[in-house]
């Protein structure tokens, strides 16, 4: 082992070509992308659900989502891989895009319903009377007024989601589906000496997450203390 | 405008399959909610009374499942030193992650020049995934090449150097550790935001009172900052009774050294799934009873401690 030498990027080329670690990241950021679409998505039809229209039952179905944020999901691991077994979505990305959007939505829901109770309904009510549908008032009047709630749920999803290694360990585990961080616990088995490809392969696993750490520092604090400070 | 005048409003306007449609928005959240987090939480208790044989499940066993955990060796064994580690972990994080994230806030809620640099620059651990860290700090920690015993060893500390992930003595403190150098700006955001709420009139009127220092401390933020003080300690106990990831990434499942970094979670993980190297055989059974039973401790101490502590509650 010696200090480094000269700068190369023979090691990310290594990383590349000879690893499967194109593959890896295209799986974390379809894995993690179409979560984090799907919470903003069903988050956000749910919430407009529970804090636009007065239905009886609509204070249970809040309080049911919420039950959600105290549970710990990796106790339920047993019975979601039988039923992933059953529903042959094991070593596929969709049965990590089904649980992770399952742990996301009780938060999504509990920041977006509280942004909705902050904003006026003379908006919508305008809209419906030009004659809106309920869905094109959502989409199109309400939630370009969102970004900031949304820009929120999605910086704590991302986070989440890109660094878990848990359930991709169990429900990823044949090459072509394993994510970054199951890539690189074998890529420290393999590469225990050669550290240049070491580094390089925790770079490319990091780097994203620095980048948007750089340009939205402030959303990334506040949102990941979201849940907590209320 | 109320609530009934919208719904009003889309009686009037929309036809009856409008009404019908409004429905289908919460659907997609309910559903892969309740059958992700819903369903499999009451499956687990499900399968904790039932034996099973691999992957399926046998004969209904009634409480059985628990009367082993708690009683047969080396089961019952295992779990009580699981259990002391995971209470172990809650009182480290406690005492060193929660009390220097205290520390460090109020210093920054009194001298609030650089506060948004210092906030970002010890809030960045916490964007690293845990594999990362755990490599990272092995590395760090490594007997011989280590950082931390290079530098004990050229500072004259030869007998502080040791092998810290070897030695079960050190083993679980040095994960511990790790774990909350990851989470200290986490919890500094907590009380930092607990700091800022307290009124500026209050704050006001102690320093015209003279009111400074630990006496301000005592007798001005600490009755005010109980609901940060219950978050925190809620996110630590859970967080602390179901530590896995980072007990995973720089030791494994099987609680090496000679189980001195076994949690309830990597014992559930080893029942659940397998030890990757020998170690317990798979039981589905004993894994679900775990679950519940590390479900139940949750739960229950989260929820009395949330109770008792709400009569120290300062309204205002």
């Amino acid at each position: 082992m010696s200090l480094p030498t000269s700068f190369r990027l023979a090691s990310y080329e290594e990383l590349f070509r000879q690893l499967p670690y194109g593959r890896y990241f295209f799986n974390s950021v379809l894995v993690t992308g179409v979560s984090v679409l799907a919470i903003l998505v069903f988050g956000s039809l749910a919430s407009y659900y529970i804090s636009r229209y007065s239905f009886r039952w609509n204070p249970w179905l809040y309080m049911y989502f919420l039950a959600g944020m105290m549970i710990p999901v990796k106790l339920g691991v047993v019975p979601l891989f039988m039923l992933m077994r059953q529903l042959h979505l094991i070593n596929t990305p969709w049965s990590l895009v089904l649980i992770y959007s399952g742990i996301g939505i009780p938060l999504a829901i509990l920041i977006l319903t509280g942004f909705f109770k902050t904003m006026p309904t003379e908006i919508e009510e305008a809209a419906r009377i030009d004659g809106s549908s309920e869905l094109g008032i959502l989409f199109r009047v309400l939630i370009p007024l969102m970004k900031p709630a949304l820009g929120t749920v999605m910086i704590i999803q991302f986070i989440n989601i890109w660094n878990d290694f848990f359930f991709p360990l169990l429900f990823a585990q044949k090459e072509s589906v394993k994510t970054l961080q199951i890539g690189m616990m074998s890529l420290f088995g393999e590469y225990s000496t050669d550290w240049s490809v070491l580094f390089a392969g925790l770079t490319v696993a990091s780097l994203p997450m620095m980048i948007l750490f750089l340009f939205a520092s402030r959303q990334f604090m506040e949102g990941l203390t979201a849940g907590a400070v209320k | 405008m109320s609530h009934n005048a919208v719904n009003e409003s889309v009686k009037g306007s929309g036809s009856r399959w409008q009404q019908v449609v409004i429905h289908l928005f919460p659907l997609p959240a309910l559903v892969i909610y309740s059958v992700v987090i819903v369903y499999s939480m009451v499956a687990a208790f499900g399968y904790s009374f039932f034996s099973w044989k691999g992957l399926t499940r046998d004969a209904f066993v009634g409480l059985d499942n628990f009367v082993t955990l708690f009683t047969q060796e080396p089961y019952n064994e295992t779990f009580w030193n699981a259990l002391g580690h995971n209470a172990y972990y809650f009182a480290l994080e406690m005492v060193v992650q929660n009390g220097i994230a205290f520390m460090l806030a109020y210093v920054l809620y009194t001298k609030v020049k650089g506060a948004e640099w210092f906030k970002s620059a010890i809030f960045l651990p916490r964007l690293l995934s845990v594999i990362v860290i755990g490599f990272l700090w092995k590395l760090i920690l490594n007997p011989n090449t280590g950082v931390l015993n290079t530098f004990l060893k050229t500072i004259g500390l030869d007998s502080w150097a040791m092998s810290w992930l070897g030695d079960p003595d050190t083993a679980l403190t040095s994960i511990i550790m790790v774990n909350n150098w990851f989470g200290v700006g986490f919890s500094l955001l907590i009380w930092l935001a607990g700091l800022q709420a307290i009124p500026a009139e209050i704050v006001e009127a102690a320093r015209l009172e003279g009111v400074k220092g630990l006496k301000f401390i005592r007798m001005i933020v600490a009755p005010l900052i109980v609901p940060s003080f219950v978050i925190i300690t809620v996110f630590s106990f859970i967080h602390a009774f179901e530590a896995f990831e980072l007990v995973y990434a720089m030791q494994g499942s099987q609680g090496e050294p000679y189980m001195s970094t076994d949690t309830l979670a990597t014992y559930f993980y080893r029942n659940a799934f397998g030890g990757t190297s020998g170690g317990d055989s798979v039981s589905i059974g004993l894994g679900s009873a775990l679950a519940v039973i590390m479900f139940a401790i949750i739960s229950v101490v989260s929820t009395v401690f949330m109770n008792v502590t709400r009569k120290y509650e300062v309204e205002l």
